[in-house]
């Protein structure tokens, strides 16, 4: 097996997981930035419609490291896709993939469900939940708490704040109410 | 009275958001910023060669029929741990010289009622606000939608915050 065809397998998380933990001191030692995503999106309001609300009058120029960041993250995963891609399919828990056949999704080429996002779904109410009210929930809630995975469950746990796991074990609260009780009945929508 | 207690809320809701305590003294050239993007970059390979972007590896986690996702967030948070005493203890600097600076979170019931919003929107779209950048990045061009719906879900929550309990 050559380098390439190695480093295009699934990487474990015990490579990711403190690859990600490394992600806290480099943004620090280049420039003193607390790692945290979900503020990208606050940004953008800021910059794009700021619309006189007071919540987004602040100079978010100085702010905009955060938005390089992102846009890295975004090249990061045209490069990965294209130069790297796993060309197996991506191998989820049995019980898993017979829950989803139940829901008729069985496609599991790509790292996303292609039966669920997709464009034309958008017209149907189960695409419209799943991708409006998801990204919206996303968007409200993180900032609302502040903060989301990176800036609160990373960051702020790695620096011993309890807010931070209060807020850690609501996100995952959450997931596991939408996941195991309401998402079903999303997904059984035609 | 009203007003105060108004305004008290919001100076904690602006402590809590990073945004507003990670400013730099050092005012640098923009293109500075560029060190952030390959930093971004690195980031996003992860996300997408670990599958923590994949919308299956989210619903795994919160069924707990996988150990990937709390091994991936749960070492990450052992070397972030380990990465920032070691700062503090060696007390290390910025690669300009200026002392690294933390900043404790306070505690407001917003940690409770959005992190519980944002925990049901991260298992509907199997993303939480990073991987939509990179799901973007790898070609499934229709969570630009959900990547809008999430600017708009910050712009309402700005609009009605002093509304909101906190």
């Amino acid at each position: 097996m050559n380098f390439i065809e190695w480093i295009k397998q699934p990487w474990p998380w015990y490579v990711a997981g403190p690859l990600i933990g490394l992600t806290i001191p480099a943004l620090l030692i280049l420039g003193n930035k607390s790692f945290g995503i979900s503020s990208s999106l606050r940004h953008v309001c800021a910059a794009c419609i700021p619309a006189n609300v007071k919540f987004f009058k602040y100079e978010w120029k100085r702010e905009a490291w955060n938005l390089f960041f992102v846009a890295g993250i975004f090249f990061g995963g045209v490069i990965a896709a294209n130069l790297l891609a796993n060309p197996e399919p991506i191998q989820v828990n049995a019980k898993l993939v017979t829950e989803l056949a139940g829901y008729g999704i069985t496609d599991y080429a790509g790292l996303m469900p292609a039966e669920l996002f997709n464009w034309p779904a958008l017209l149907t109410l189960k695409g419209l939940l799943l991708t409006v009210l998801g990204g919206f929930l996303v968007g409200f809630g993180t900032r609302y708490a502040g903060g989301c995975t990176s800036g609160h469950a990373i960051m702020g746990l790695s620096t011993l704040q309890w807010p931070s796991l209060v807020a850690t074990c609501c996100f995952m609260a959450g997931g596991f109410i939408m996941a195991n009780i309401i998402l079903p009945f999303i997904l059984s929508l035609q | 009275m009203q007003q105060n207690t108004i305004e008290n809320t919001d100076f904690e809701v602006r402590s809590l958001d990073a945004i507003c305590v990670n400013k730099s003294d050092i005012p640098g050239k923009w293109y500075y910023n560029f060190k952030y993007l390959f930093v971004g970059l690195g980031f996003g390979i992860i996300f997408v060669k670990a599958e923590i972007i994949s919308w299956f590896r989210i619903q795994e986690m919160f069924r707990l029929q996988s150990f990937h996702m709390y091994g991936v967030i749960g070492s990450a948070v052992v070397v972030g741990m380990l990465s920032v005493w070691l700062i503090k203890k060696l007390r290390i600097k910025t690669i300009d010289g200026e002392s690294i600076v933390f900043h404790p979170k306070k505690f407001n019931k917003g940690q409770v009622y959005g992190g519980l919003l944002f925990g049901l929107g991260w298992a509907i779209t199997g993303a939480c606000p990073g991987p939509l950048y990179a799901q973007i990045g790898t070609g499934v061009t229709v969570i630009i939608v959900t990547l809008i719906s999430a600017v708009a879900g910050t712009w309402v929550y700005g609009y009605f915050r002093e509304k909101l309990p906190h």
